[in-house]
């Protein structure tokens, strides 16, 4: 095994494109270290994309934030500016581990990790977040939906790696939330997560919304019908019965330790309602 | 196949290793280093018993490669005091009786520490969530966080 830690982008996508046998990317890794323990993936070579330029930075960008790949959560809690404009994908990202797995965890390794459960996952997709990919045919901007393919398993092609990730500016009133379901109340990994995100006219009707469901399918859900019943409304009672029966609807659960099929499919439409009143409040003004 | 030598910093002094490329610093520090403070508990990240301060920030050593250290600055449990007086926090440890085993307890002092110096004033829950990540089998919590508390008090009047 080889341990390599470039200061380019351009260098490692040369390795991870060259580098014989498996090649694994060590962001924060508190799920590679893990797994490595664990006997499984067999890598032959680790490289480390933290001592890559621009790669643990949080920046602005075209009226939102470009946010690097090696960014860790605790980093992203402490940006002010951030949290008051993305607070459900903040909070979602925080949600992840302890206090020591905040200093390391990323959200890209969230993201590329690929568990159906990822709670941040939910919170970027509602957000419309694009990931920004390199590889050996230069770089391409990916929305977050597209990069998990199942469980453990991405979209990614050999040679590619995430090197940010983009959230849009955000619009005048708009806000987000991001709730999961434990069955604790700290470190543990959702059994339901649904995120939120709402933007709103100056007299408080909706005019747009994204929800999206974790941990109730193989990958992330986009439950477009479910956004469909709350634009044009006020976010009355209505407009939430209807945008919990789209979530139920939506939800494609499997049963296993951790909640049932009918658990689940229930709670999907709970959290959407109570993350959906949250966002409300968040946008502010709207009525 | 090559170890990787990395020069790096722990607690306040210059220290080189050669390690592999898959050792994680906790291995590093108990098995090469002769650091034998940091505890392992689970490996997995779930238990903080190896908890230590990697640049500034609280994570655990059996997360950590022993390559990543390069240039970096490690703070161990065996960097918590200089000299011969205990920490305001280990002897509030002794006076509540906040361990039995002791596993544990380096990994908690270190994050305890880590809690105080950017949070002087913690509130119950602020300790208490912080130190989540902090397992311990034999006392329960709340002698730790009786004892985090005092500390935190008596360092405050001390400034």
């Amino acid at each position: 095994m080889h341990y390599v830690s470039p200061t380019t982008t351009d260098e490692a996508v040369r390795i991870l494109s060259s580098a014989p046998g498996a090649c694994r990317i060590v962001a924060g890794g508190t799920d590679l270290l893990v797994q490595m323990r664990s006997g499984m993936p067999e890598a032959d070579t680790l490289l480390d994309i933290k001592r890559i330029g621009g790669l643990r930075e949080i920046a602005r960008d075209d009226g939102g934030w470009r946010i690097g790949a090696a960014v860790s959560g605790a980093e992203l809690g402490e940006h002010a500016e951030l949290v008051g404009e993305w607070p459900g994908v903040v909070e979602a990202v925080n949600l992840i581990g302890s206090t020591q797995i905040q200093g390391r965890a990323t959200m890209a390794g969230n993201l590329c990790n690929a568990s159906p459960a990822a709670d941040s996952v939910p919170a970027l997709v509602a957000a419309n977040a694009v990931v920004r990919v390199v590889g050996p045919e230069g770089v391409r901007d990916v929305p977050v939906l597209d990069i998990p393919a199942g469980p453990g398993k991405t979209t990614l092609k050999r040679g590619e790696f995430v090197s940010s990730i983009y959230l849009p500016a955000k619009t005048g009133q708009s806000g987000d939330a991001y709730l999961r379901f434990i069955p604790r109340t700290e470190m543990d990994i959702a059994v339901v997560g649904c995120a939120v995100w709402l933007a709103f006219d100056a007299a408080g009707t909706c005019t747009e919304a994204r929800v999206a469901l974790g941990a109730v399918g193989p990958k992330v859900i986009l439950a477009e019908e479910a956004a469909r019943a709350l634009v044009g409304t006020r976010i009355d009672e209505p407009a939430l019965d209807a945008l919990v029966a789209a979530c139920s609807a939506a939800a494609r659960p499997i049963a296993d330790k951790r909640g049932t099929v009918a658990f689940r499919t229930h709670v999907a439409g709970v959290l959407a309602r109570r993350a959906a009143l949250i966002a409300k409040n968040r946008a502010g003004g709207a009525a | 196949m090559s170890r990787i030598h990395v020069t790096t910093t722990i607690n306040g002094e210059a220290a080189e290793f050669l390690c592999d490329a898959g050792e994680t610093l906790l291995d590093v520090l108990r098995d090469r280093l002769g650091l034998t403070g940091s505890k392992e508990g689970c490996g997995t990240g779930d238990c903080g018993a190896c908890s230590v301060v990697l640049d500034g920030r609280l994570v655990c050593a059996c997360l950590v490669l022993g390559a990543e250290a390069e240039g970096r600055t490690v703070g161990t449990i065996e960097g918590m005091t200089t000299g011969e007086a205990l920490h305001p926090l280990q002897r509030k440890f002794l006076e509540h009786a906040a361990l039995q085993c002791g596993i544990c307890t380096p990994g908690f002092l270190v994050a305890a520490k880590a809690l105080l110096e950017r949070t002087p004033d913690p509130t119950e829950e602020e300790a208490r969530y912080w130190l989540a990540g902090n397992l311990c089998r034999c006392t329960g919590y709340d002698k730790i966080i009786r004892a985090v508390l005092d500390a935190a008090a008596e360092m405050r009047e001390a400034h």
